[in-house]
C-alpha cells in the first residue's frame, strides 16, 4: 500500500481505537462493585491511551521506514551487481542508480538489452515490493499491538489523565525543540557544503579575492577554465545597495516615527500607521518588479539628462527601492522606543521652555538612542538579506566600486545565479553558494545579536 | 525697575525665540515631509502597477470564418477518436486566413498572415471538432484568441507613426489590421484565459491558475504543519517551560535568530535537507510548505505567547483551584481565551508566507510548470516565483499579464490582512 493510503487508515484506526478505549473504560466503570475503587481519570482520556499506544509506536516505525527506504534499497541493488560494476567511483554507480530506477519506474524492464541493468532493475523492483508490502504488514501490526496493550491497561488502577498529560508535555517539548532544530539544520547543511566547498578553493582566496569569476572547467583542457571565487567585490556590492538603502530609509524612517508619536493628531496616528505597515506587507518580487520596470529606466533618462552615464541596472535604483522597504521597520521600532520615553522627561524640559523640537532633539533622542540604533542595525540586517529586489533590479557582474551609478552585484543574487543554474551538485561552482550563505547568516547573525546586546545594554529603566 | 526695562538675559531669550520659533517649524515640517514621501513611494508604486497591468485583463480576440473542408483535414463524420485528434487542423485555420486576405504573397508575408492568430486556435478548433464533428464539410465563424502583437497593438502599445523599420508591425499587417477593425472581426473581451489557464510561453495563452492552485496547496501545507507546531511551542514556553532553564533560554534564543535570518537561507535549507537527504520531489507544494513553515513559525510564536500572556492569571488560578490539571487548564480555558489574537498571528504569517519567493526559487519552483499541480505532489509554483518569471520573458504583453499577476496576489493579500483585522476587531476581549 502506498505510504498516503496507510497514513489515512492508520488514522481511522486511531480515532476507532479511541472510541474503543472509551467504550471500554465506560463498561469497566459499570462493572464495578459498590465500595470498589472507581477510575481514576474520566473516559476519554482512557480513549486517548489507547489511540496513543496504538498509534505512535506505528507512526514511528513508518516514518522510519518511508524515510531510510530509498538508500537501503539502493545499496541492495548496488551489492547484487556483478563485481565489474559495483566498485566504480561513486558518481558513476550513482548515475547508474539513476538509469535503474528510471527503468525499474517505467515499467519496461524486462524489455531491455543490456542484461545487468535488466538484472538489477527487476531485483529493484522486486525489492521494492517487498518492502511494500512488508512496510503495511509491520506498521499494522504494530498498531493493532499497541491497541491491545493499551486496552489491557483500562481499570481503575491506571491513572489515565497523568499518563496521557505526560505525553502531551513530550509534544509540547518536542515542538519547542523544532526550532533549535532548525537553526541546527542550518548551521549543519550549510557548513557541510561550505567545507566541502574550502577543500576546492583555499578560504583565503574566497575571503580575500578580488575578482569574482565562476566557471569551473568541464574538461581539463577546457578554455575559460579559471575559477576565481573572491568574494570581496560581492560584499562590496551589498554593502553599497544596503548603505543607499539605510541613507534613505533611516532619516524617513526616523522622522515619520518622530511626527507620529510627537505631533500627529491620534485620526493621522491612526491613518497614518496602517499606511506604513502596508508598506512592510508588499512582497519583495512586486518591489523588484517595479525597480526594474518603472524605477531603473527613470533613474537612467535622467542621469542622461544630467549628462552622467547611468547603468540599466545601478546600484541606486536597487537601494532606492529597498531603501523604500525598509522605512516601516526603521519607523515601527522607532515609535515604540519613542513611545517608551515617559512623559516626565518631556514635561521637564518643557517646563525649562524648550520648544518641541528642542525637546526631542535634546532630550527624547538621547533617551530613545539604543533603541533607535538597535532598529536601525535590524534594519540593517534586513537589507543585506534582501534577496527578490536585487534578483530584479540590480546587475550580475561582479565589479569593486562604490559608484552607485554603475551596476553591481551582491551575495543574494550569486546565490541564486549559481543555485539556479544548470550545474551539478558538487561541482566548486554551486557549493560556493553555500559558502556565500554561511558568510551572509553569520553576518546577519552578528548585526542581530549586536542590536539586541546594545538595546539591553544601555536601555534606561524608568521607574 | 520700570516696567519697559527688561534684563539683558530676557532680551537676549527673546531676540533668539523667533528663530527657535522658525527651528520648530522646520522641524515640524521635516515630520510631515517624510510622511509624505512615503506615502507618495507608495502611491506612485500601485498606480504603475495597477495602470499597467489593468489592460490585461482585457484580450483581443479574432473573428474568423473557418471552412472546415474534408478532404484538407483527411477525416469526416464517421472518423474515430484518435483521428479527430490528429487531423491538421492549424492547415486549416491558416487557410480560412489566406482566403479572408487573398492577395498575401511571399514567404514573410504568409508567415505573418498565420501570425496574427494565436497558436491556440488550431486546438479550439480541434476541440470544437470532437465535441460535434457534424460540423465537418460546413463553414463556421470562431472567435480565436488573437496573437500577443496584435493583442498589443490594439491596447496602444505599438506606435502607428514609428517608421516601419522600428516597429514590430510592418504595414502590410497594419493593412490587414485595418481591415479587420472596418469588419468588426476584432474584439476585446475579459480574459478568462488568464484565470483558468496555466503557464506558457505565449502570453496570449500565459495564465495564474496552475500559480493560484500551487499557492492554495503550499498555504495548506504550512498552515497544517506551522500552527499546531508554534502553538504547541508557545504553550509550552509560557505555561510549563521552567525558569531560567539554560535548555529553555537556549530555544528562545533560538526563536528570535530564526526571525531574523535571510529568507534565502531557508531555501538552502530546504535544499539541503528535505531534497538532498530525504528524497523529496522538487518543486512540490509539499517541500514548498516545509520550507514556508520553518519561516513562519517564529512569527506565530511570537503572536501567540503573546496572546497567551495576555490571558489574565486570574482565571487559570480559578480553574486551578477547581481542581484542573495545568494541562487542562490550557487546553480548556487559556487557549480557547487567546484564540483570537493566535488567529491574527497565524493569518499575518500565512500572508508573509503567500508573498515569499526566494526559498521558493532555492528548492526548484523555477522551473516552467503548465499543468495544473492537482495534489501536493506534483511539481508546481506559486504566485510570486510566477511574477518573477514572467518579468523575466522578453515578450511585450507580459509586462502588462505581470503587473495584473500582481495585482491578483496584492487581492489575496488585503483580502487576508482584512479578515485578520476583522478577527481582531470582533474577538478582542479588554480584561
Amino acid at each position: 500500500m502506498p505510504t498516503q493510503t496507510i497514513l489515512i487508515t492508520l488514522v481511522a484506526l486511531l480515532l476507532f481505537s479511541y472510541f474503543l478505549g472509551r467504550k471500554r473504560s465506560i463498561a469497566v466503570s459499570m462493572s464495578l462493585n459498590e465500595g470498589e475503587t472507581p477510575l481514576h481519570s474520566r473516559p476519554q482520556y482512557y480513549g486517548y491511551l489507547v489511540a496513543i499506544w496504538a498509534g505512535m509506536p506505528a507512526i514511528l516505525v513508518l516514518t522510519l521506514w518511508s524515510s531510510f527506504n530509498a538508500p537501503i534499497i539502493s545499496s541492495l541493488t548496488v551489492a547484487s551487481m556483478p563485481e565489474t560494476q559495483n566498485t566504480q567511483s561513486a558518481d558513476s554507480i550513482g548515475l547508474m542508480m539513476n538509469e535503474i530506477i528510471n527503468l525499474a519506474e517505467s515499467g519496461k524492464a524486462a524489455e531491455h538489452s543490456d542484461s545487468v541493468l535488466r538484472n538489477a532493475a527487476t531485483h529493484y523492483q522486486r525489492l521494492q515490493g517487498i518492502s511494500s508490502l512488508a512496510k503495511t504488514a509491520v506498521v499494522f501490526a504494530v498498531a493493532l499491538v499497541g491497541m491491545l496493550i493499551g486496552w489491557r491497561l483500562i481499570s481503575p488502577a491506571t491513572r489515565a489523565r497523568n499518563k496521557v498529560e505526560t505525553v502531551i508535555r513530550w509534544m509540547m517539548i518536542l515542538c519547542a525543540s523544532i526550532a533549535i532544530l532548525s537553526t541546527v539544520g542550518i548551521v549543519f547543511s550549510v557548513l557541510f557544503e561550505s567545507i566541502h566547498f574550502f577543500s576546492n578553493v583555499p578560504p583565503t582566496d574566497f575571503l580575500f579575492g578580488t575578482t569574482w569569476s565562476p566557471q569551473t572547467s568541464m574538461r581539463s583542457d577546457q578554455v575559460g577554465s579559471s575559477g576565481s571565487f573572491g568574494a570581496v567585490p560581492l560584499f562590496l556590492g551589498t554593502l553599497l545597495i544596503s548603505a543607499i538603502a539605510l541613507i534613505i530609509a533611516v532619516p524617513l524612517g526616523l522622522m515619520s516615527a518622530i511626527y507620529l508619536s510627537e505631533y500627529a493628531t491620534p485620526k493621522i496616528r491612526a491613518f497614518a500607521k496602517p499606511v506604513l505597515e502596508i508598506l512592510a506587507g508588499i512582497p519583495t518580487v512586486v518591489y523588484g518588479f517595479f525597480a526594474a520596470l518603472t524605477v531603473a529606466p527613470f533613474l537612467r533618462q535622467f542621469g542622461e539628462m544630467l549628462g552622467l552615464s547611468v547603468a540599466s541596472e545601478s546600484a541606486l535604483a536597487a537601494g532606492l527601492v529597498m531603501g523604500i522597504m525598509i522605512i516601516p521597520f526603521v519607523s515601527s521600532l522607532s515609535d515604540d522606543v519613542l513611545s517608551a520615553v515617559p512623559q516626565a522627561m518631556r514635561d521637564g524640559s518643557y517646563g525649562m521652555g524648550a520648544t518641541r523640537s528642542e525637546t526631542i532633539k535634546q532630550v527624547v533622542i538621547p533617551a530613545a538612542l539604543p533603541g533607535i540604533v538597535g532598529g536601525v542595525l535590524l534594519a540593517a540586517s534586513r537589507a543585506i538579506g534582501e534577496t527578490m529586489i536585487v534578483v530584479m533590479a540590480a546587475g550580475l557582474s561582479a565589479k569593486m566600486t562604490i559608484n552607485p551609478l554603475e551596476a553591481v552585484t551582491t551575495v543574494t543574487v550569486q546565490i541564486v545565479t549559481l543555485l539556479t543554474g544548470d550545474q551539478e551538485f558538487d561541482s566548486p561552482k554551486t557549493l560556493a553558494a553555500f559558502a556565500l550563505a554561511l558568510g551572509l547568516f553569520m553576518v546577519t547573525l552578528l548585526l542581530n545579536i549586536i542590536a539586541l546586546h546594545i538595546i539591553r545594554k544601555y536601555r534606561e529603566q524608568y521607574e | 525697575m520700570s516696567i519697559s526695562e527688561k534684563s539683558t538675559s530676557t532680551q537676549k531669550i527673546q531676540a533668539g525665540l523667533k528663530r527657535r520659533y522658525a527651528k520648530e517649524k522646520r522641524f515640524r515640517l521635516y515630520g510631515i515631509i517624510s510622511l509624505i514621501i512615503s506615502f507618495a513611494f507608495l502611491l506612485v508604486l500601485l498606480t504603475t502597477i495597477v495602470s499597467k497591468g489593468l489592460p490585461a485583463f482585457q484580450q483581443t480576440y479574432i473573428k474568423i470564418d473557418v471552412t472546415l473542408d474534408q478532404a484538407d483535414l483527411g477525416i469526416d463524420k464517421n472518423a474515430s477518436e484518435d483521428e479527430l485528434f490528429s487531423a491538421p487542423y492549424s492547415k486549416t485555420v491558416n487557410n480560412s486566413l489566406k482566403a479572408m486576405f487573398p492577395g498575401v504573397h511571399g514567404r514573410k508575408q504568409k508567415r505573418a498572415l498565420k501570425n496574427l492568430v494565436s497558436k491556440s486556435a488550431a486546438y479550439e478548433l480541434r476541440d470544437k471538432v470532437i465535441q460535434d464533428p457534424s460540423i465537418l464539410g460546413t463553414t463556421q465563424t470562431f472567435w480565436f484568441l488573437a496573437k500577443d502583437d496584435v493583442d498589443v497593438f490594439m491596447k496602444g502599445g505599438i506606435d502607428r507613426k514609428l517608421p516601419e523599420s522600428e516597429r514590430r508591425i510592418k504595414d502590410y499587417q497594419l493593412a490587414w489590421i485595418d481591415q479587420l477593425i472596418k469588419e468588426d472581426r476584432l474584439e476585446k473581451r475579459f480574459n478568462t484565459v488568464l484565470f483558468t489557464a496555466g503557464d506558457s510561453r505565449e502570453p496570449e495563452q500565459a495564465g495564474m491558475k496552475g500559480a493560484i492552485i500551487g499557492s492554495l496547496l503550499t498555504m495548506l501545507v504550512t498552515i497544517l504543519l506551522s500552527f499546531p507546531i508554534a502553538v504547541a511551542t508557545a504553550a509550552y514556553l509560557e505555561e510549563f517551560a521552567p525558569q531560567n532553564n539554560r535548555w529553555v533560554d537556549l530555544i528562545e534564543i533560538n526563536i528570535n535568530n530564526l526571525a531574523a535570518v535571510p529568507s534565502i537561507v531557508f531555501g538552502l535549507l530546504g535544499l539541503a535537507v528535505y531534497i538532498n537527504i530525504f528524497g523529496i520531489p522538487r518543486s512540490t507544494p509539499l517541500v514548498g510548505g516545509l520550507v514556508l513553515t520553518l519561516m513562519t513559525l517564529p512569527t506565530i510564536i511570537i503572536a501567540s505567547r503573546a496572546a497567551i500572556k495576555s490571558v489574565p492569571p486570574s482565571i487559570k488560578e480559578a480553574a486551578i483551584g477547581l481542581g484542573a490539571s495545568p494541562v487542562q487548564v490550557l487546553f480548556q480555558h487559556t487557549l480557547p481565551l487567546a484564540m483570537p489574537g493566535i488567529l491574527t498571528g497565524t493569518i499575518i504569517g500565512m500572508a508573509q508566507a503567500l508573498g515569499e519567493t526566494a526559498p521558493l526559487l532555492m528548492i526548484g519552483m523555477v522551473a516552467f510548470v503548465s499543468d495544473i499541480p492537482g495534489g501536493i505532489f506534483d511539481p508546481s509554483t506559486v504566485m510570486p516565483v510566477q511574477i518573477y518569471l514572467w518579468s523575466d520573458s522578453p515578450e511585450r504583453a507580459f509586462t502588462e499579464r505581470t503587473s495584473a499577476a500582481i495585482m491578483i496576489l496584492l487581492g489575496f493579500l488585503v483580502l487576508m490582512n482584512l479578515i485578520a483585522i476583522t478577527l481582531r476587531k470582533r474577538f478582542e476581549k479588554k480584561w
